[in-house]
Parts: C-alpha cells; sequence; structure tokens
C-alpha cells in the first residue's frame, strides 16, 4: 500500500470524489490558481475549471452562506475555511443556518456540505493567537453538525469522502502539524471510513487514553515510552466529536478503569469534558482513579513565541507524565 | 400608477392581484383576531407590503423559480401557491404544516416542491443562500431565476453586501428584493443608513438598482418582470427596493405607539395597497363593486375555511422533537435523545 502524507490524502479524497461525482464543487480563499495555502488542492482548478473550483472573495460568511445555498439546489460544495481561527465570520451561516435547516424544515431541505477547516498549532507552527486555534468544541455543540477530526492519512482519505457523500453538513477538521508531518498508509481508489466510530489504535491494561488529531500521535508515542517501564496504555482514537461514539468511550474506560483525556483546546468546555462525563454516567463503579484532562490551557490561543508553543501544547512526554500518575494512583 | 398593458398585463391578471392581496391581508388580519382572543402565541404582519410582495411574485415561475421570501412575504407564498389552509396550520404550529411541522414560528415558509426555501429568523442570510442556488442553476445551465427578499433593517447585516458582491462577481440569476417599509422595528431607517435608497448600493456592486413605488403592483411587476428577462438571460442580478407602508406595529408583541406617532401612521394608511389598487381598479372599469363583494366573500370563505382545518389539526407529538435532525443517520448513537 502507498505511503502519502496527510495532506495528500485530503487531496486526493477531494480529486477522486470530483472526478466521480459532477456535483461535487470547492470553494474558498486562494484554493485555485494557489492550490491552496497549505496546497491540499493543488492541481484540481486545472482539472475541474474554474466553475467546479472557485477563488471565493475574502468573505468567510459568503463562502459558508453560498455553500448552504448550492447544497440546497444539488451541488455538494466543500468549502475551505483558510483557517479554522477564520470561520468565526462564519459560524452564524454555519450554525443557525447550515446546522438547522433540515431540522426546521421538518426534513424539506437538507445540506450535504463540508466545511473544511486546518485547526491547531505547537511547536513549529508558529500560528499565534489567529493560525492555531482549535474549534471543535464550539462545532461540537450544535445539533445537526457532524464533527470530526482525523488523525491519520487512511482516516483523512476515507472520512472525507464519506463527509462529502454525506447529506448533512459535516464540519471536517484537519490538524495543521499533520499536515506534513504524519504519512501513512493510504489505498489507492475508493474507499470510506464511516463518520462516528471511534478506534482503539493501541490496547493495554492500565491506563486508557482519549485523544484526536495530531494528540493521537502524541499519545502514540507517550505509550510506546510508557510500555518500556512496563505501564500498558489503551490509546482511543476518538476520529468523530459528532455524533460520538459513547459505546467505545464506556467500554475503553471500563477496561482500565483509569482514564485519561487529551486535547489541545482549550480545558474549560472542551471535549475532555464530555468524555469525562459520559465515563463518569457509563463506568463510573469500574474507576480506580479520578478521572483525568490534559488540554490546553484557557488562554486565547498559542503564543507566537517558541516557548510559549512548547508551554502551551499537549506533547508525549507530558502524556506520559500524567499516564504515569494515574496509573500510580 | 404604472401602465399596465405596457407592463404586459391582461385586465385578468388584475383582478388576478387584487384577490392575492386581498387574500393575504383578510389571512394577516385572522391571524391578528386568533392571536388577540388567546388562540395564536404570535403575528407577523404583512398588511401594507401586499402590492410588492403580488407585484413580484406575479413575475415568477412557480416551482420552478426558487423562492427566498423573508417573514413578511405572505403575498409571495401565496402568489406561488400555498395554499390559505397550510399558511394558517404553519401560524398555529401544528404537525401538518409544510414550513416546518411546528418546528418555527410563524413567518418562515418551507415549501420544498414549491422551491420555497426554509428561513431562518436571522435577518438576511438568506441572502447568501440565493446565491448559492443561484450559482448551481447557472453551473448546470438551467434558466430557473432566485427571488430573495429582506426589509431595510435587515439590508445593513453583512451577508446582504455579501452576496451582492457574488451575484456581481458571477453574474448570478438573482432578484434581490428590499422592502423598504422605513422601520426596523422602531428603528427609523435614517438611522438605519446615510444614503435614501437601498437600490443605490447595487451600483457598488456592478449590477442595476431600481426604486419603485411600493403600493402599485403595476410598477412593482414592471420592474419585477424585467430583472426576471435579465436573469434568465445570463444577464445577472438586480436589486428592486419597492418602498411600502407597514400599517402595523412589527409584530404582535410590539407597541408602536413609543416610536411612531399616531398621524404618521393615518397618513401611511392613505397608501393602503389594497384600497388604492381597488379604487384603481374600479376607476378602469376592471372590478365594480359587485365584483368586489364577490371576491371579499370567497376570500372570506377560504379564510374561514382554512381556520377552521388549521384549528382542529393535530399538534405534533412530544417524540417529533428528536426528529429529522439529520439526512443521514449518524454512525454511531441515535439521532437526538432526550435531555434527561
Amino acid at each position: 500500500m502507498p505511503e502519502k502524507t496527510f495532506i495528500e490524502a485530503i487531496h486526493d479524497a477531494m480529486d477522486e470524489e470530483m472526478a466521480r461525482d459532477p456535483s461535487v464543487v470547492l470553494l474558498g480563499e486562494d484554493v485555485g490558481l494557489r492550490g491552496g495555502v497549505f496546497r491540499a488542492s493543488t492541481g484540481l482548478i486545472e482539472k475541474y475549471g474554474e466553475r467546479r473550483v472557485i477563488d471565493t472573495p475574502l468573505a468567510e460568511s459568503s463562502i459558508a452562506g453560498v455553500a448552504i445555498g448550492m447544497a440546497l439546489n444539488g451541488l455538494r460544495p466543500i468549502a475551505e475555511m483558510q483557517f479554522a481561527d477564520f470561520s468565526f465570520p462564519a459560524f452564524n451561516q454555519i450554525q443557525s443556518e447550515a446546522a438547522r435547516f433540515h431540522y426546521r424544515s421538518n426534513g424539506g431541505w437538507s445540506v450535504p456540505l463540508v466545511v473544511r477547516m486546518p485547526y491547531g498549532g505547537g511547536p513549529g507552527v508558529h500560528g499565534a493567537l489567529y493560525h492555531s486555534q482549535s474549534v471543535e468544541a464550539f462545532y461540537a455543540h450544535i445539533p445537526g453538525l457532524k464533527v470530526v477530526l482525523p488523525g491519520t492519512p487512511y482516516d483523512a482519505k476515507g472520512m472525507l469522502k464519506a463527509a462529502i457523500r454525506d447529506d448533512d453538513p459535516v464540519i471536517f477538521l484537519e490538524h495543521k502539524r499533520a499536515y506534513r508531518s504524519v504519512r501513512g498508509e493510504v489505498p489507492d481508489g475508493d474507499y470510506t471510513v464511516p463518520l462516528g466510530p471511534a478506534e482503539v489504535r493501541r490496547e493495554g491494561r492500565h491506563v486508557t487514553i482519549f485523544a484526536y488529531g495530531y494528540m493521537l500521535h502524541e499519545s502514540l508515542r507517550a505509550a510506546e515510552e510508557l510500555a518500556k517501564s512496563g505501564v500498558e496504555c489503551t490509546v482511543v482514537d476518538v476520529r468523530s466529536l459528532k455524533p460520538l461514539d459513547v459505546k467505545t468511550i464506556a467500554e475503553a474506560a471500563r477496561l482500565t478503569g483509569r482514564v485519561l483525556v487529551v486535547h489541545e483546546d482549550n480545558r474549560s468546555f472542551g471535549a475532555g469534558a464530555e468524555i469525562a462525563a459520559i465515563v463518569a454516567e457509563e463506568a463510573l463503579m469500574y474507576l480506580d482513579a479520578p478521572v483525568r484532562r490534559l488540554t490546553g490551557p484557557d488562554v486565547p490561543g498559542i503564543g507566537f513565541n517558541h516557548v510559549f508553543e512548547v508551554e502551551f501544547t499537549p506533547d508525549a512526554a507530558k502524556i506520559a507524565r500524567a499516564a504515569r500518575e494515574l496509573a500510580e494512583f | 400608477m404604472a401602465d399596465w398593458k405596457e407592463a404586459g398585463l391582461t385586465a385578468e391578471d388584475l383582478v388576478g392581484m387584487y384577490r392575492a392581496m386581498l387574500l393575504a391581508r383578510r389571512l394577516d388580519e385572522r391571524q391578528w383576531v386568533l392571536n388577540r382572543m388567546g388562540r395564536a402565541p404570535f403575528v407577523i404582519s404583512c398588511q401594507g407590503h401586499e402590492a410588492a410582495q403580488v407585484g413580484c411574485a406575479w413575475a415568477l415561475t412557480p416551482g420552478k423559480d426558487f423562492v427566498l421570501p423573508y417573514y413578511r412575504d405572505l403575498g409571495v407564498v401565496l402568489t406561488v401557491g400555498m395554499t390559505p389552509r397550510e399558511v394558517m396550520l404553519d401560524f398555529l404550529a401544528r404537525a401538518e404544516g409544510p414550513s416546518s411541522g411546528g418546528r418555527q414560528m410563524p413567518g418562515h415558509y418551507s415549501h420544498p416542491r414549491l422551491r420555497i426555501v426554509s428561513q431562518s429568523s436571522t435577518v438576511a442570510v438568506q441572502a447568501l443562500h440565493a446565491a448559492g442556488i443561484a450559482y448551481a442553476a447557472r453551473m448546470r445551465g438551467e434558466d430557473s431565476v432566485c427571488y430573495v427578499s429582506f426589509g431595510e433593517g435587515a439590508a445593513q447585516q453583512g451577508d446582504v453586501h455579501e452576496a451582492f458582491n457574488w451575484a456581481g462577481i458571477y453574474r448570478l440569476p438573482v432578484i434581490f428584493v428590499c422592502e423598504n417599509n422605513k422601520y426596523a422595528i422602531s428603528v427609523s431607517h435614517t438611522k438605519q443608513m446615510a444614503v435614501e435608497n437601498v437600490a443605490d448600493r447595487a451600483a457598488g456592486y456592478g449590477f442595476p438598482g431600481v426604486v419603485v413605488d411600493g403600493s402599485d403592483p403595476v410598477a412593482v411587476y414592471r420592474a419585477m418582470k424585467e430583472a426576471v428577462e435579465r436573469a434568465r438571460k445570463g444577464e445577472g442580478a438586480t436589486l428592486i427596493e419597492a418602498k411600502v407602508e407597514r400599517l402595523v406595529p412589527h409584530s404582535s408583541d410590539d407597541d408602536d405607539r413609543t416610536y411612531r406617532s399616531r398621524e404618521e401612521v393615518e397618513e401611511a394608511k392613505k397608501r393602503d395597497p389594497l384600497l388604492t389598487f381597488a379604487e384603481r381598479l374600479k376607476k378602469e372599469g376592471l372590478l365594480d363593486d359587485a365584483r368586489r363583494e364577490e371576491l371579499e366573500a370567497e376570500v372570506k370563505r377560504a379564510v374561514d375555511d382554512a381556520t377552521e382545518y388549521a384549528e382542529k389539526a393535530a399538534d405534533p407529538r412530544p417524540q417529533d422533537l428528536y426528529t429529522r435532525l439529520y439526512a443521514t443517520a449518524p454512525a454511531v448513537g441515535g439521532e437526538a435523545a432526550p435531555g434527561a
């Protein structure tokens, strides 16, 4: 199986879906001639033309709002927010409109829309306060959306294809550090990965770590390190926050009785709080230690200076320390 | 008033337009009665806007052209084919209501078969949807057009400007209609914008803007017809601003005496399109008193029937709260579950 980077997987999914289905269009800032600022859409405008690969005006609300209109009239738009941080001008269109169309029309209309957003930061990204935010909690709170954060190139391709074929609005979050640093096997040709089920990436009997996106890889590195000293971790890739795979989360928590939730997003009211609540509701009697969260702090983003990047971001060493403390509790 | 023959209308059209305006008015009035009787929680009114609404909708092809109305557009949705029964079912939030099955407030019209697209309460968002719908139609080489309306208050929202911009860049077949009644709830248009006409802004986006007398359905129709023809030919968007009067408070929860003098309201009533249009039709020998009374009786029967039907119709069931959240069933968990 060929090995590809995360961003190649994103590119291939869009390319293949556009070839397969003429109703798929891509719109966003610089997605055409430039091929996207991260080059996710390189070559697509040459292949599919400027009617289907649309360099939009620099106005995010219009990217989401026009894409919703396209979706209402038979197209399957992929709207790219250049950075997740810039999705907030489009927030109303996503939350009040895309998410509610089907419900508010009692099933009369639907919005098959994918909103792709590069998110997150960390050491070496130098995204600062407005090019490195994690935005998943905002969107995962909204009924009517699906919110996914693949961690591997295999999932990036398979889940993006599933998202494009889905008849509901899907917020598709791509971690910027994963784009070029994460490589993995990606089959050529067609396959999809369902939007919802979590995946157990490693099994171990002492501590269960829940993570997603780039933090999945830091967590797997931590688990590898801990195994050397006899602490065995289960690592669950919670690649979909909406819907959330309650069953797999509960089973994985019961398995070890010691739970660590890792995310880069701010701590309060984040995905970690929801996962911890599910563990409390579904697995409390199995717990041998309090549930622990390791997250980004409650400050408005990752500071530009390298010191701030390191201080803000959870990494394998911090995860290993937290997991070891849990194992020894 | 504009010349109806020159606008391409027949005598039959004119009486039909009057009937549509009358139906909208009488349905609206009945809604207020039901509200004041405590049998309906909320009314948002079309009174004073009927000529603009019917004039616009008369130029559309129902079921082919997309209609993205705003909450006052009762005259529009009736003209493109919503029935009085459907309107009253929605008004009373009944399960059978086509717009939302009891989920949305009245005035939030939706009717997929008639291509009436579901609305939000956040104003102006639909202008962008119209641009996207029109883009998709053009991409497939169809000649459908897209009507989208909003008040002059909503015209201050960024989404309207962003939609104008898209429509200008891609010469989209959108007809933007601003029903300017001079009040955004209580705030005068003079505090909403520095220019006199919303339509003046079209120039900044590269397509024509037209101001019309919104109490004259013929003038509105003529402007709309031109705009629709341009759009169908691929010549792009038009912004039509219809100057109308709001004859009642913003909604059943508003009291306009705190911000609008009674003299001003009385003055506005002199421009009531239902009266001025009836007078004109009478003067031109197209509608005598007897025919007008017949139409009144016919409309009253339709309103009575719709009221009776909707009042007897079933409410949604509690469990309907949880359905139709997703079009593609989620891969894990249910669609939605009770909160407790």
